[in-house]
């Protein structure tokens, strides 16, 4: 039962970051690398601001927003200075790498004395039956919100160009709008969710780590294309809830690996090896989805 | 009015495959009219329209637009008052989404793509019937992704999309190249009959003579980045596919072909 709690636990805050990756890698088709290091940002965000004495769910909208800037100087140096959207990624990628070691002040920031998301008056308030899934519950909640906003996003005006302009650019410039704004937008957003994620990560853990976004690109990555080919053939599940369900999927067989006798220091080279496997599994094949909804 | 003045345009300066393809080019189209471009392949037709829409930059001159300057222009902006249908009917379309969406979304330019309902669903009526009206099968698929549908019925819609909402200038590049001889022939007749009812200044890029012929009022054949001929009018009407076909082997003996 443990086994389990943790990997919905674990599964459904990297969901958080699919989402981010899903509108990266398959709306925009845009490889964003940025992503490993917008995730411990929005937990040092968080972390800070909690030790500071702040509302946890407030500093997750700050760590979001700070997410945000990340997107937009990766979308900035793509878009204005034509510098390739690999690189670009990467560049933002190493230089908040030194930002999250200054917002932090350190490489390891616990703070296990302050209310966290998951553990404050308010959740203690939950049934004891409740209790063990306490975390999960909140999770699910973020998730789900984030998920039907997307959803919601996706099918207003601005939603649609942001979904035409990793389809087919020509279109949105023939509609007189700037394609490259439209892909600051999307970064933008992305970013957002991925450094929420690594906010509410944070939160769980009571610890930020500025090595706990390595691989972070790779997990989203593996979570959307799982998600994506198992419900490849049906026409009801969104893409957003694949993205969810892919990730919950990868945790656990993550979980499986190391319950076979791995150690957790072989754990991203878990992460790589399996994502291999995905890859080499759907066929190499980079399609593109419809982001319905 | 279109105007371009003095236009030059060199490709790969500075490169042995330094080329000039316009030298001092200029043209008029006056407001309103519809004008067919043959022309070989390589003899600037589509470079003429990318330099137009901002595609691609020019070297000298300027294009002017109702007598604004629109040479440093940025390409969207420019796309307020140009619909565009190109070659590749994949182009004009987003295949990831629905048809109704991407005619949801064409229906909503120059206008500002806020966070509102993507999809007007009292529209939805409208855009049923224009499609309907194609007589392509094209209403009963609102809600199929437009990647799903065949060139001629992509093609279709983008040309739909391109006229949705109030433009000045209509650029159609080859719009007609890529499909098969009879849905060409819908395309057609579908650009004629938007580009009277809507009265476009319409420059039309093609391959085929016998369009070029039948339809609009003025005909240009370039050649190496110049107008080797040019009729409009009375005169555009009373020309025959032999003289068209005469000068275009004039032109490519010159070329030694």
């Amino acid at each position: 039962m443990n086994v389990l709690i943790g990997i919905l636990e674990e599964g459904l805050i990297y969901a958080i970051l699919a989402l981010g990756v899903l509108i990266t890698y398959r709306v925009l088709d845009f490889p964003d690398l940025t992503v490993d290091s917008s995730f411990p940002l929005g937990a040092a965000v968080s972390a800070v601001l909690t030790v500071k004495g702040m509302n946890p769910l407030l500093t997750l909208v700050i760590a979001a927003l700070a997410g945000g800037v990340a997107g937009l100087v990766t979308g900035i140096i793509h878009v204005k200075f034509k510098v390739r959207d690999l690189l670009s990624g990467i560049i933002v990628m190493t230089g908040l790498y030194s930002i999250n070691l200054r917002i932090a002040g350190r490489a390891n920031l616990p703070f296990f004395n302050m209310d966290t998301l998951f553990d404050n008056p308010f959740v203690d308030g939950f049934p004891a039956a409740l209790r063990p899934w306490s975390k999960v519950i909140v999770v699910f909640v973020i998730v789900l919100a984030v998920k039907v906003l997307l959803d919601l996003f996706m099918n207003t005006k601005a939603g649609f160009l942001l979904r035409a302009v990793g389809d087919n650019r020509a279109v949105v410039t023939t509609l007189a709008c700037d394609d490259g704004l439209v892909k600051i937008e999307g970064l933008v957003i992305a970013n957002m969710l991925v450094a929420l994620s690594g906010a509410v990560m944070a939160q769980k853990n009571r610890v930020f780590e500025i090595s706990m976004g390595t691989g972070s690109m790779v997990f989203g990555l593996a979570a959307v294309i799982i998600g994506v080919n198992i419900f490849k053939n049906r026409q009801k599940v969104n893409s957003s809830t694949a993205a969810i369900v892919g990730s919950i999927i990868y945790k656990a067989c993550v979980a499986i690996a190391l319950s076979l006798g791995l150690m957790p220091q072989d754990l991203k080279l878990i992460t790589a090896v399996l994502f291999l496997i995905i890859l080499v599994l759907s066929g190499m094949k980079k399609k593109k989805v419809k982001f319905d909804a | 009015m279109l105007e371009l003045k003095n236009v030059s345009k060199v490709y790969s300066p500075g490169t042995v495959n330094e080329h000039m393809l316009f030298r001092h080019f200029d043209l008029t189209v006056p407001d309103g009219q519809f004008i067919s471009v043959v022309g070989s392949n390589g003899s600037g037709k589509t470079s003429m329209l990318n330099l137009i829409c901002g595609s691609i930059p020019l070297d000298e001159g300027q294009i002017i637009v109702n007598g604004q300057d629109i040479t440093r222009m940025k390409e969207h902006k420019r796309y307020r008052t140009i619909g565009r249908v190109y070659q590749n009917p994949a182009m004009g379309t987003c295949g990831n989404m629905t048809l109704l969406e991407n005619m949801a979304m064409a229906d909503n330019k120059n206008r500002p793509y806020n966070i509102t309902r993507g999809v007007d669903r009292r529209r939805a009526d409208t855009y049923r019937e224009m499609l309907a009206e194609l007589g392509l099968g094209l209403e009963d698929k609102m809600n199929v992704p437009v990647g799903s549908l065949s060139g001629g019925q992509r093609q279709a819609v983008a040309l739909l999309m391109s006229t949705l909402t109030p433009i000045e200038f209509l650029i159609l590049d080859e719009h007609t190249a890529a499909l098969d001889p009879k849905t060409a022939e819908i395309i057609m007749q579908l650009t004629g009959r938007i580009v009277a009812e809507k009265k476009l200044t319409t420059l039309m890029v093609t391959h085929n003579l016998r369009y070029a012929l039948e339809y609009g009022d003025r005909l240009l054949m370039m050649h190496e980045g110049r107008i080797v001929m040019d009729h409009a009018g009375a005169e555009k009407q009373a020309l025959k596919l032999d003289d068209i076909l005469g000068k275009f082997n004039e032109i490519s003996i010159e070329c030694g072909n």
